[in-house]
């Protein structure tokens, strides 16, 4: 608390220039911790912008036969929806956690590559700000479109130049290969710094799991991205110097794209929640006052996972129509990646039973998540089968299905992760009451929202139409999808006021409010800039409970 | 603030914790390839499936290549020596030798100049021709970028070395630095084996399968009309 103190005093400077001090020293910054939290507070307020997107969408649905906003604004929203979710909230948000925690967790200084870092910050904000500025800029000389609506996989041959005239589908490419680059100076810093910088005694198997899944997600990230970047220099080639990689009357091939971006895309996917697992096993054994179930396991699944992800892609493409021996192929892979997430689900529950469980919010979302997760897990599977996704493939089943994985998963998990560690990067805690209040109404309204989808899907309804018939027996589950969007808000306003408020009024935190085992709660909340002097050594994998209880050390055990 | 301090006699672990600027060229390197293996399957992909327009085994000559992959593959070896020279302090042979590969590096930049004129003027082959110019302008083009900016790098190390900032200190830095170059040129076997003989051999063979059924069709209708 001293070093709190201090740092808030520092600033001795008056009015204007002591703000503009502050605010220059966070744009120079190379610090680990202010990147991190940068990266998470830009992810949440595009969260915020993403979730209007939505929201809008599902006023548009609410009722049939809707005229709130038109076919093309209605493409443009989902387009930026889905894009901005998965490039501009998930990836910095969960990358922005690892920044800020992996080296505190494994006793360094900073990241491998500070200036590296900081660069991947800025060009992921730059791309950001590029694709937004779609909606001003991309009318260009055309009078055409402005937002990208093309969807976020942006299939071909709808790029082609002959189908998206103008430069909104220009803006799309470039604003996600710059935060593309981006992503993998980070996943490459994260890779490096776990490797090379662990302190003494922090062997391998004594990381924390949270840090074995941001090297697993960093991994990914190095081999997924550039394939994403490829692909896409390949479509601008296409549509400015005249090339044909996907252009089928010259011979090229729409098909290509769809191999390409879902060798990229599925992934993708396990980059957005792979992190999110990494949360939840470092909330749920605090909050079950127990060591975790099956530490070796949980890492041979991670490492699994990551394996198996990359041979999966192409059950997104089982309505393509590829050879039965592929489709075959693909949907036992999906089946396979199943059992190392099973793992992982067994071993929390695991983990939970026989604890002494303690309901604050982080464990709430925690909790949650591992249900909500196992749901959208479980659909998967279901259209993992061949002949069930050819029934429900682009339905409102899948968007339910990913909703679960994606929203109820890694969205969950980070509400968890921001209620965890906000007090170890602020130093003050952020209120149990409004925390209670967020979890309660994101869990009616996530579940009203999108459970009622499946069964819309299951009835026939397609994603991404801006519109349906009044008698095909949709009504119901669409109003009461977009009731649930009234709830969801209220809960983001809710999480929006507790970390405002919490910021300057909430309850000092100390160096270790929760009672937790990882290095990061040793260190001063918010941690000094340099971390830790001396650096730490360890000789468990839970250093905390060592130093609490030295009569009964872990080291003792493992 | 407290410290986690262990008993020193644990903490003498022999870890493995590799040095960080080499991983993070290795990391780099894996990413850059990942970015190649999908150009390349690009490549491979659309081998004898240009509609029109000449074809891989009509224009590539391989004398030409030959001599470029030549100067490629011998700055890897210069680029070598010169490190080792930088390490035990020689910097005017360091200096020489960097020169001579930035020298042969520039020649395979000349030498793909070269071809690319031929195949421009001389067939009328450009990226907008067909399947084959298409891959094989991005293809070949994405790694003399990479050449270009191994060169820019070198040239920079070269220009340092020469206003007398780099001295055997930095030995390890221009190490990692010639690991890129050496990646490079792996790339660009890969690329030689890919686009000048499996690409080459592939085309040709389609062309002549497609040619035998045309002729045979020709046959059938003449058969018929007969």
């Amino acid at each position: 608390m001293t070093v709190l103190d201090q740092s808030r005093a520092e600033p001795a400077l008056s009015g204007s220039s002591s703000l503009l001090l502050r605010l220059h020293s966070w744009i120079v910054t190379v610090d680990h911790k202010k990147l991190g939290i940068m990266y998470i507070t830009t992810g949440l307020i595009f969260f915020l912008v993403g979730g209007i997107e939505a929201s809008a969408m599902r006023a548009q649905l609410a009722v049939p036969e809707n005229d709130f906003v038109g076919p093309e604004v209605f493409n443009r929203l989902f387009t930026m929806h889905g894009t901005t979710m998965v490039f501009l909230v998930g990836m910095p948000v969960l990358l922005g956690f690892g920044n800020y925690l992996v080296p505190l967790m494994i006793g360094a200084r900073d990241m491998a590559f500070p200036r590296l870092n900081a660069f991947g910050y800025w060009l992921f904000l730059f791309g950001g700000l590029l694709l937004y500025y779609s909606y001003l800029g991309s009318t260009g000389l055309y009078g055409m479109g402005s937002a990208p609506d093309v969807g976020w996989f942006a299939y071909a041959p709808l790029t082609a130049k002959t189908f998206s005239k103008g430069n909104s589908t220009d803006y799309w490419i470039l604003g996600i290969m710059v935060s593309g680059f981006g992503s993998i100076t980070t996943g490459l810093n994260l890779v490096v710094t776990i490797c090379c910088l662990r302190c003494k005694g922090m062997t391998m198997m004594r990381m924390p799991l949270m840090v074995w899944m941001m090297l697993v997600d960093g991994v990914l990230v190095i081999i997924a991205i550039p394939v994403l970047t490829g692909a896409q220099v390949m479509l601008l080639f296409d549509r400015y110097m005249g090339s044909h990689f996907f252009d089928t009357e010259g011979g090229g091939s729409a098909l290509l794209w769809q191999h390409l971006f879902w060798f990229f895309g599925h992934p993708e996917v396990y980059i957005l929640v792979l992190p999110a697992f990494g949360f939840v096993s470092e909330i749920i054994p605090v909050f079950s006052r127990k060591v975790i179930f099956g530490y070796p396991l949980m890492v041979a699944a991670t490492v699994g996972i990551g394996f198996i992800s990359l041979g999966v892609w192409a059950h997104h493409m089982f309505v393509v129509g590829l050879p039965p021996w592929l489709n075959a192929f693909f949907a036992a892979s999906t089946f396979l990646i199943a059992v190392p997430t099973g793992i992982k689900i067994f071993n929390w529950i695991g983990t939970m039973m026989g604890g002494k469980l303690i309901f604050k919010t982080p464990m709430l979302f925690a909790t949650a998540f591992v249900g909500l997760f196992v749901f959208g897990g479980l659909t998967g599977i279901m259209l993992a089968c061949v002949p069930f996704d050819w029934q429900l493939s682009d339905s409102y089943f899948v968007v339910a299905h990913f909703h679960y994985v994606l929203f109820g998963g890694t969205i969950f998990a980070i509400f968890a992760a921001v209620y965890y560690w906000y007090p170890k990067a602020i130093g003050r805690m952020l209120s149990e009451k409004l925390g209670k209040w967020h979890f309660w109404l994101m869990m009616i309204g996530f579940n009203m929202t999108f459970l009622p989808m499946h069964f819309s899907g299951i009835l026939g309804m397609p994603r991404r139409i801006y519109m349906y018939d009044a008698d095909r027996g949709l009504d119901l589950w669409n109003m009461l999808s977009s009731i649930g969007v009234i709830f969801q808000g209220l809960a983001v306003l809710f999480f929006v006021w507790n970390l405002v408020r919490s910021y300057s009024k909430g309850e000092p935190a100390g160096n270790d409010p929760w009672d937790a085992w990882t290095l990061e709660w040793s260190t001063s909340s918010p941690p000094p800039d340099y971390n830790y002097n001396p650096l730490p050594q360890i000789r468990s994998r839970r250093p905390l409970w060592d130093q609490k209880h030295p009569d009964d050390p872990d080291s003792n055990y493992e | 603030m407290t410290t986690i301090q262990a008993n020193p006699a644990d903490a003498s672990d022999r870890q493995w914790r590799p040095d960080k600027g080499r991983f993070g060229i290795l990391c780099f390197i894996l990413s850059e390839c990942a970015f190649f293996l999908t150009l390349i399957i690009a490549f491979i992909f659309y081998i004898g499936k240009s509609q029109h327009g000449p074809m891989n085994f009509q224009v590539l000559d391989h004398g030409l290549v030959w001599i470029n992959t030549i100067a490629l593959l011998s700055s890897s070896a210069t680029v070598v020596i010169a490190v080792k020279q930088l390490e035990k302090g020689r910097l005017g042979l360091f200096k020489l030798w960097l020169f001579l590969t930035i020298c042969l590096g520039v020649w395979f930049i000349i030498g793909t100049g070269i071809e690319w004129y031929g195949l421009i003027y001389g067939d009328g082959l450009t990226i907008r021709t067909n399947l084959f110019g298409t891959t094989f302008y991005t293809l070949v083009g994405f790694h003399a970028f990479h050449v270009c900016l191994g060169l820019t790098c070198l040239s920079t190390v070269l220009v340092l070395s020469l206003a007398g900032k780099v001295n055997s200190n930095l030995a390890q830095n221009v190490d990692i630095l010639s690991w890129y170059w050496h990646f490079v040129d792996t790339v660009w076997i890969v690329v030689l084996v890919v686009v000048y003989y499996v690409g080459f051999y592939g085309s040709m063979q389609i062309a002549e399968e497609t040619g035998r059924i045309q002729q045979e069709q020709k046959t059938a209708m003449v058969q018929e009309q007969n």
